[in-house]
């Protein structure tokens, strides 16, 4: 769930941007789309607590983020928000398992094997554990990274630009993927794009095997 | 995953450049690692071998040189003295003993010193096998030196003119050994010894033509030199410019002297400490640059780990802790190379045989060499660290 109320962010020396309020209901899927600069990423940032409101009320995950200090904001992120950055960011120095193990790590979680197979298994990559990030296709790389997204059970998984440098039939791909790990744990999803085909390849009529209802879908442009 | 293995993963995801900052910065640590052990070893020796010599008389010449042949047994002496002349210094008021020193032969290498039972007794050394001399001709092996020749109790030998190998061998005159000594870590391990009378009586036979000859080499028998203890402190301040001035032999204080040598020595490690300062200033230097490069190349991924929930601080762990293995990786092999330049100089200025100088020595001061090492690291390190707590996570979600 995701719920903002007067939500306004002001960049040192920079503009100030105001947000649209909105209620994202547990296990809604939010299209964020707007042209690059338009604040996608600060209200990304927001949601998942890296910088503070200037104004506004901005509950996460049934959490209050407005009151929540420093440390205590890592440790809510580690275990409330998924993260699917644009660049993917798997580190090449690690074995795509490590990877995933680097999750729980940063997450000050202990290293469950069993977790980390689980989730490269459900997301069809569990053969490439051993592989470094190098060895991978593009395709596969996206699917470890969503797999690390998804390894901790988050509440909410945030997508940021999960299209972008795609063709259609990855870009189709990609979403397919997001919406099936996102519905399969319940996780509310945002999607962060300024990508015009997400908004069709989101559309509920063309995940019917997924079962996602149109109710479900909102839509949000900055 | 622990964290440091997480760094040790990290560090070496960029091999050439890790190998290279921890072989720069072993290099500096080997310099001071080899400074360390040799003026352990140097002292430890000085201070064993010196012990309880307050002076020591014989030929004029080089001060220095009388006591690196004389006590340390390390080079050559510069002449020999008169036994009459050592018989009176016994008798001098402020003298407490006197053990004298003839050298002259060596066996494979290893001095043969005529003296007396005192000379054992001054550095307290022990018998491991059979027992003293009792009779010209009859020798007792310090601990090295046995095992190294393979001696055995009862084994006869003949000794080589000089103190170095290539000398002649005195055929007709044969040692037999009668004891061995215990190691006692002191300068006696090194050498065979025996009574004075031995060494006069090898050259006396060599060199006379016939009785009459025999007989007045007698009556000028000489010694080497005479290691002198005094009854009171006092005595410094007199004693050796009595012998100086009154007798035809010279006094050499060893403290004085090794303190000398150690000034002449001091500049030479200066020169070398400031050579491993300069080294471990480069290292570090390296070492931030790798660090700092690291943190600018993985902009992405460390953010990636704030996005993940990691504090700020625990990004920041993460790159200490590479400081953290570059500075033990380096200082194990700084260690192992300092071990291994100081068994190499003992190797090939023969002082491991000597001075007892060598590698695969391990005083308390060398845990220095860790502490250093990982404070250089760590030390480089906290710039990149700062960067890496500081790093901005809108910048990777805005793509920058």
């Amino acid at each position: 769930m995701i719920r903002t109320q007067g939500l306004r962010y002001q960049y040192p020396n920079g503009p100030l941007l105001a947000f649209p309020d909105v209620e994202v209901p547990q296990g809604a899927v939010l299209l964020l789309s707007g042209p690059s600069g338009c604040g996608k990423s600060t209200w990304l940032a927001l949601v998942a607590a890296l910088v503070a409101p200037t104004a506004g009320a901005l509950v996460v995950a049934d959490q209050p983020l407005n009151a929540l200090k420093s440390v205590a904001a890592d440790a809510w992120r580690a275990r409330a928000i998924g993260f699917l950055p644009q660049r993917l960011h798997l580190s090449a120095a690690l074995s795509v398992y490590q990877n995933l193990a680097m999750a729980q790590w940063a997450a000050g979680q202990p290293e469950d094997t069993s977790r980390i197979h689980a989730a490269l298994q459900t997301l069809g990559v569990a053969d490439l554990a051993q592989r470094k990030p190098g060895e991978l296709s593009g395709g596969q790389a996206q699917r470890v990274a969503l797999a690390r997204a998804v390894l901790l059970q988050p509440r909410v998984i945030l997508a940021d630009e999960p299209t972008a440098s795609l063709d259609d039939a990855s870009a189709a791909q990609a979403v397919g993927l997001l919406l099936s790990a996102a519905l399969q744990q319940g996780a509310t999803l945002v999607i962060a794009t300024h990508d015009a085909r997400v908004a069709g390849l989101i559309a509920p009529d063309t995940h019917d095997q997924i079962g996602i209802q149109p109710s479900w879908l909102l839509r949000m442009s900055l | 995953m622990k964290t440091l293995a997480l760094a040790w993963r990290y560090l070496w995801s960029r091999p050439l450049g890790a190998a290279l900052n921890v072989l720069l910065l072993s290099l500096g640590l080997a310099s001071i690692t080899f400074l360390l052990l040799v003026g352990h070893q140097l002292s430890r020796a000085f201070d064993r071998d010196l012990a309880g010599i307050d002076v020591v008389v014989g030929a004029k010449g080089s001060p220095m040189q009388l006591i690196l042949s004389g006590v340390l047994h390390i080079d050559v002496p510069p002449g020999n003295v008169p036994l009459q002349a050592v018989r009176a210094l016994e008798k001098h008021p402020m003298v407490a003993s006197v053990i004298p020193i003839s050298l002259g032969d060596n066996f494979r290498g290893y001095r043969i010193v005529g003296t007396s039972h005192a000379y054992l007794t001054h550095y307290e050394a022990t018998l491991a096998q059979g027992r003293l001399w009792d009779a010209p001709m009859q020798v007792v092996l310090g601990a090295t030196a046995a095992a190294k020749l393979g001696a055995t109790l009862g084994q006869r030998f003949v000794g080589t003119h000089g103190l170095g190998a290539g000398g002649h061998a005195h055929g007709d005159s044969a040692y037999t050994v009668v004891g061995i000594l215990a190691p006692s870590g002191s300068v006696l391990d090194r050498l065979i010894l025996t009574d004075s009378a031995s060494v006069w009586k090898v050259h006396e036979d060599f060199t006379a033509l016939d009785d009459d000859d025999r007989k007045a080499m007698e009556e000028d028998r000489e010694v080497t030199m005479a290691l002198v203890k005094y009854k009171t402190p006092m005595a410094a301040l007199s004693f050796p410019r009595y012998v100086n001035t009154s007798t035809e032999m010279q006094a050499a204080a060893p403290a004085l002297e090794i303190s000398r040598l150690l000034n002449m020595l001091g500049l030479g490690t200066d020169v070398l400490r400031a050579f491993a300062g300069v080294l471990l200033l480069t290292a570090a230097l390296s070492v931030f640059i790798a660090l700092w490069s690291a943190v600018r190349e993985r902009r992405g991924d460390l953010a990636l780990l704030r996005m993940l929930g990691a504090p700020p601080a625990k990004v920041a762990a993460l790159l200490l802790c590479e400081a953290v293995w570059l500075g033990l990786l380096a200082a194990a092999l700084g260690l192992l190379l300092g071990q291994g330049f100081a068994a190499a100089l003992g190797w090939f200025l023969k002082l491991d045989t000597t001075l007892l100088i060598g590698g695969m020595v391990w005083p308390s001061e060398l845990a220095v060499v860790p502490a250093l090492a990982l404070g250089v690291s760590l030390g480089a390190a906290l710039l990149p660290a700062l960067g890496a707590y500081r790093v901005s996570v809108l910048e990777l979600l805005q793509g920058r």
